[in-house]
Parts: C-alpha cells; sequence; structure tokens
C-alpha cells in the first residue's frame, strides 16, 4: 500500500498547495479519554485493519466507578503496546501510516493527554499529520464502519456513562444535537441503580441480564418529560428506584432491574421516534456504550419497523469506546479541515461543533 | 550519540538535544498545565535549533519523577512514543537527581524538595562528588517537616533546593547552616537531563520502552465519589 501520504494538489490559488487525502489513506487512531486503552488502522475512513482495545474495567470494579488516576496510570502503561499491535495486526509498515489521530475530549483530562501526547510524538516521528478528534463526533461514525451504505440523516441515540443525548446527523460532518441529558447520563443511571442494588460495576451489563429474567411492567416507574421537548432527565428515575427499593426491600431485584431498563430504553426511543418525524430522518442509529444494551436495541427495531424507518445497530464493538472510530473521523476532518496544530491540549468538556 | 531529554516532572515542561560536546539545544518553559499543547512544539523546535532530525538519536532520556502526575505522563508518554517509534534504547532519570545535579559544585549537602500538593514534598538528601551527587536517601513523599527534622538531625552544612522548598521555605529560614538555593534552580532541567543521561548512556546503562515506569510514589487516590444514598 503506497496511497497512504498526504500528495499536494498542485495549480491551487496564489500557488499555494492544499493538502488531499488519498482514497485509501490509513490512519492510525487512538483512544485514552475514559477507561478503554485503544489503538486502530483504519483505511479510507471506512475499512478498519485492526482495532485493540485494553479494557481497565477490572482496575475500577472494585472502586464502583472510573478513578482518573488509576486510568491515567493504566494508559501510560498500555498504549505502546496496544498501538504496537494494532500496526502489527493492520499488516502495514509504519510508512504506511498517513496520519495519527487522538481522541482530544470530552472525557477524563489526566487520561485524554496520555493519547494526545502520543499521537503527537508518532507525528512527529513519521512526519505525518496530528488530528485532534472530538469523542462524541468519533461515536456517530462508528456506526458506518459496521453499515458503510447508512442512508442519511438518520437520528442518533448517543448514550454512554458520560453521555445522553438526540443527535440529528444530516451529513458526515454536519449535525445537530436536539436534545441532552439535564442531569446524569443513561448510562451513570445504570451504574448508579447496579450501586445501590449491590450488583457492581459496571451496572449495564449486569442489569441487562437480569431484566431477560424479570417483568418489564411490573414496576411504573416515571418516564421523565416524554412528551415534552428533546431533553432527557434520569436523576429523577436514578431516585423512584431507590425509593422503590427501601419501601420495598423483598423487591424481585429482576423486576427492578428489567421495569428500570424499560423506562430509560422507553425514554430514548419515544423521543428519537418523535425526532425522527419530525426532521424527516430516514433512519434511527444507536452509538456509545449504553447502545450494547439488548431491550434498548429490541425497542429500537421495533420502533424503526412500525414507522418504516431503517435501523442502524452497531456491533458491540462499536458501540463501546474503540479508537477505529476515532481513525474514520478523522479521515473526514482531515480532509475537511486538515491537520490539527501541534499546540492542541487535551479539553475534558468539549462539545460536539455543531454546524 | 545524540540524545533527546524530556522533562515535565513539575510546573516546568522542556526538552534538549545534546551529546558528547554537550547540550546542543533546549527549550523550555514553565507553565502550569500546558504540558501537553507545549511539548511537541519544543521538540521541534530543539530539533531545528540543534539542525537534527529525530531520526538522528541515538537515545530518549526521560525525567521519570517524582512529579505531579498529569504533567509527568505527558512526558513519559512522549518520550516512550518516540523511542519505541524510532526503534532506539532510552534512559531514565528521576526528578529529584536532576535538580540536585546543577549544585554539584556546591560541597554541602543537598536537600532537595519538590512540591507533592496536598501539603507534601517529594524529597531526597545528596552529597556532592567530583563530577557529579550521590543520593543519601532514596526518594519518598512526606510532609516537609519531616525534612526539616532530618535538617536538624544531620550535623552537615546544608543547601535547600525545589519547588517545595520555595513554597516551605519558612519552615526552615533561621536554621544554622540551612541555605536555600536560588529558585532559579528549582526545576528540574532538560539540559541537566540531557548531560546526565548521555554519561549513562556511555556507560550503556539503557532501559527498553516498556521498562519505563514513572516514580509516583503515591498509591492512586481513589476513594469513591457516589455514597450510594441516592444524592
Amino acid at each position: 500500500m503506497d496511497g497512504g501520504r498526504i500528495v499536494n494538489l498542485p495549480g491551487a490559488i496564489g500557488g499555494a498547495t492544499m493538502p488531499v487525502l488519498a482514497s485509501d489513506a490509513a490512519i492510525l487512531g487512538i483512544e485514552t479519554s475514559c477507561d478503554e486503552t485503544a489503538a486502530a488502522v483504519v483505511a479510507g475512513g471506512q475499512q478498519v485493519l485492526s482495532s485493540v482495545v485494553s479494557s481497565q474495567v477490572d482496575l475500577h470494579a472494585r472502586y464502583g466507578g472510573v478513578v482518573p488516576e488509576v486510568a491515567g496510570r493504566a494508559h501510560t502503561e498500555r498504549l505502546v503496546p496496544v498501538m504496537s499491535q494494532a500496526l502489527v495486526e493492520s499488516a502495514l509498515e509504519d510508512s504506511d501510516i498517513a496520519a495519527v489521530a487522538a481522541t482530544a475530549g470530552p472525557g477524563l483530562v489526566g487520561a485524554l493527554l496520555v493519547g494526545v501526547s502520543a499521537a503527537k510524538a508518532l507525528a512527529l516521528v513519521w512526519d505525518v499529520p496530528f488530528v485532534a478528534v472530538n469523542h462524541l463526533e468519533a461515536h456517530l461514525h462508528a456506526a458506518f464502519l459496521d453499515e458503510p451504505s447508512l442512508e442519511l440523516p438518520v437520528v442518533v441515540i448517543l448514550v454512554s456513562g458520560g453521555h445522553t443525548m438526540l443527535v440529528l446527523m444530516e451529513d458526515r460532518l454536519r449535525y445537530r444535537v436536539l436534545g441532552a441529558t439535564l442531569d446524569d447520563a443513561a448510562g451513570e443511571a445504570f451504574d448508579k441503580v447496579a450501586r445501590y442494588m449491590g450488583l457492581g460495576y459496571p451496572g449495564g451489563p449486569v442489569i441487562d441480564r437480569l431484566s431477560g429474567q424479570g417483568d418489564p411492567d411490573a414496576i411504573a416507574f416515571p418516564r421523565a418529560m416524554l412528551h415534552d421537548g428533546w431533553n432527557f432527565s434520569f436523576a429523577g428515575l436514578k431516585t423512584a428506584v431507590i425509593n422503590h427499593l427501601r419501601r420495598h426491600p423483598d423487591a424481585t431485584t429482576e423486576d427492578v432491574a428489567a421495569s428500570f431498563q424499560e423506562a430509560v430504553a422507553d425514554v430514548l426511543v419515544a423521543k428519537a421516534r418523535r425526532a425522527a418525524a419530525s426532521h424527516n430522518a430516514r433512519g434511527l442509529c444507536l452509538a456509545g456504550g449504553v447502545a450494547a444494551n439488548s431491550r434498548l436495541r429490541e425497542m429500537t427495531l421495533d420502533a424503526c419497523t412500525a414507522d418504516g424507518l431503517a435501523g442502524y445497530l452497531p456491533s458491540r464493538a462499536m458501540c463501546t469506546d474503540n479508537a477505529a472510530m476515532v481513525a474514520a473521523a478523522a479521515w473526514w476532518r482531515l480532509q475537511a479541515d486538515g491537520p490539527s496544530p501541534l499546540t492542541v491540549g487535551a479539553d475534558p468538556s468539549l462539545g460536539l461543533p455543531e454546524t | 550519540m545524540l540524545i533527546l531529554g524530556i522533562e515535565s516532572a513539575t510546573g516546568r515542561v522542556g526538552c534538549a538535544v545534546g551529546g558528547h560536546e554537550g547540550v546542543r539545544a533546549s527549550v523550555q518553559a514553565t507553565r502550569e498545565r500546558r504540558h501537553a499543547e507545549l511539548l511537541a512544539p519544543q521538540i521541534q523546535a530543539a530539533c531545528a535549533h540543534a539542525d537534527i532530525s529525530l531520526r538522528d538519536l541515538g537515545g530518549v532520556a526521560v525525567d521519570i519523577g517524582p512529579g505531579l502526575y498529569t504533567g509527568l505522563r505527558v512526558g513519559v508518554t512522549t518520550a516512550i512514543t518516540m523511542a519505541h517509534a524510532l526503534r532506539v534504547p532510552m534512559v531514565a532519570v528521576a526528578s529529584l537527581d536532576l535538580v540536585a545535579f546543577p549544585l554539584r559544585h556546591t560541597g554541602r549537602t543537598i536537600a532537595v524538595m519538590i512540591d507533592a500538593r496536598r501539603g507534601e514534598v517529594f524529597h531526597a538528601r545528596y552529597g556532592c562528588l567530583p563530577g557529579g551527587v550521590q543520593r543519601l536517601t532514596e526518594p519518598e513523599v512526606g510532609v516537609p517537616d519531616h525534612v526539616v527534622s532530618q535538617m536538624l538531625a544531620s550535623e552537615d552544612e546544608t543547601l535547600v533546593v525545589g519547588d517545595g522548598a520555595v513554597r516551605y521555605a519558612s519552615l526552615f529560614e533561621g536554621l544554622r547552616g540551612v541555605e536555600l538555593a536560588d529558585p532559579g534552580f528549582a526545576h528540574p532541567s532538560a539540559e541537566s537531563l540531557v548531560l546526565l543521561a548521555h554519561a549513562l548512556a556511555m556507560r550503556e546503562e539503557f532501559v527498553r520502552p516498556d521498562e519505563i515506569e514513572p516514580l509516583y510514589l503515591r498509591r492512586p487516590d481513589a476513594r469513591a465519589k457516589w455514597t450510594g444514598d441516592g444524592s
């Protein structure tokens, strides 16, 4: 593969040259925004040549949540081996890599800085562009890696431990945040409810599993702001679950889990459906770690069938944090905006760039 | 052998390039919480000033701390990634050694204190040798009062240095035989790193990038933030 390098288009105005990427340019992506150390090589923003994820979930489980300093130390220790493995698995040489990208925010600042520093170091050594990637934008690109034929516009339900938002994606780099959570993220609600129920960390997978044996209609938990705008609120639901457990200490764990999960999925899908109708979207798309939840996936598909929409449910590996989505988003950003300056730092509260 | 030294353990961040003839170029800045923004452009500038390419390097040296964790990891990650990509060996030097080294001609005992925040300092004591310094105690973290009692217990004439020494200067003001070094020596420097690393490299005291471990000296602060009471 020799198409990886930036080439200069001659003849641009005033003798300046405009860099464009070869269509099959390979980008090394790095993701260290939270508790996954990940690296991936993606060609042409589409073809995943390798994707390596080293999860720190075991390190954080005993604390019941992600501890920033533990995450920072683990990223520093693991990133070089993870990057090496991604390169080896891609079967490319160092000299085939056209650019190096890293998530620069949002996320934990001490964790983000590890990936950003490593990406800049590689960009300097290999003399290729560095691209700072927005983690939320990367999540929006994840579905395309599984579904190259995804038809826009779609309404994306972006749900993770740190974020819950409804995004109208009109083009690869053109989107609008329709609404977001006003308090807890959906994944945070799963973690907090699981912790209160003594189910351990992370809460999503265990609540999903227990819900399979429970009655989702056993308890009518509140659906906050169900018919009201595009924003979400999950703090009240979390409190309602805790109050229910206090009043009914003998409540069946499976029923509580299933009823809680049903309330979360219900609100997310109902709003996404309404948003799709009012913005003439062609489909619904899931993104983020909570998108691995089986009830949310089932409800999304049912809604799409009922409303004649396409349903895009990325694989679990593409929903959770990974670096392939970072490399894919970087390919589009590099074409549109060119390289990021090496003076870019990490921005823990970076928002989605809206157009 | 040309060595790139990367140093980011305290509020200062910088790098230097040098070899047997000494330091060829160095770029440093003392701006807290800006390490990641500054370091890569500094490396570009130092290489340009030294008129070398990264490919000319025979090794990468790094300050492995102790120091402020987030900034420290910017330098350590940059250094190990570069050494790995360049396929060159590394030299690891502790921040406290780097602060003591420029004072090697004092003849007195050197007490280094680097600010560890939370009312503590990273500290070690050094004696002077021809051409260098030697650790009398190993790097530790503790309250500055502990370092003061070490000085009181010792009969040695002592020069106290480091950003921790500057911060807690009032604790040892007026102690007999104790003097605070000029604040210009308060931070570890990338220039000292290159000089020390070159000497270590000549003795082939290299480590592989995957063997580099920052000197944290403290366990991570891991208190759960949510108490489970629904608040």
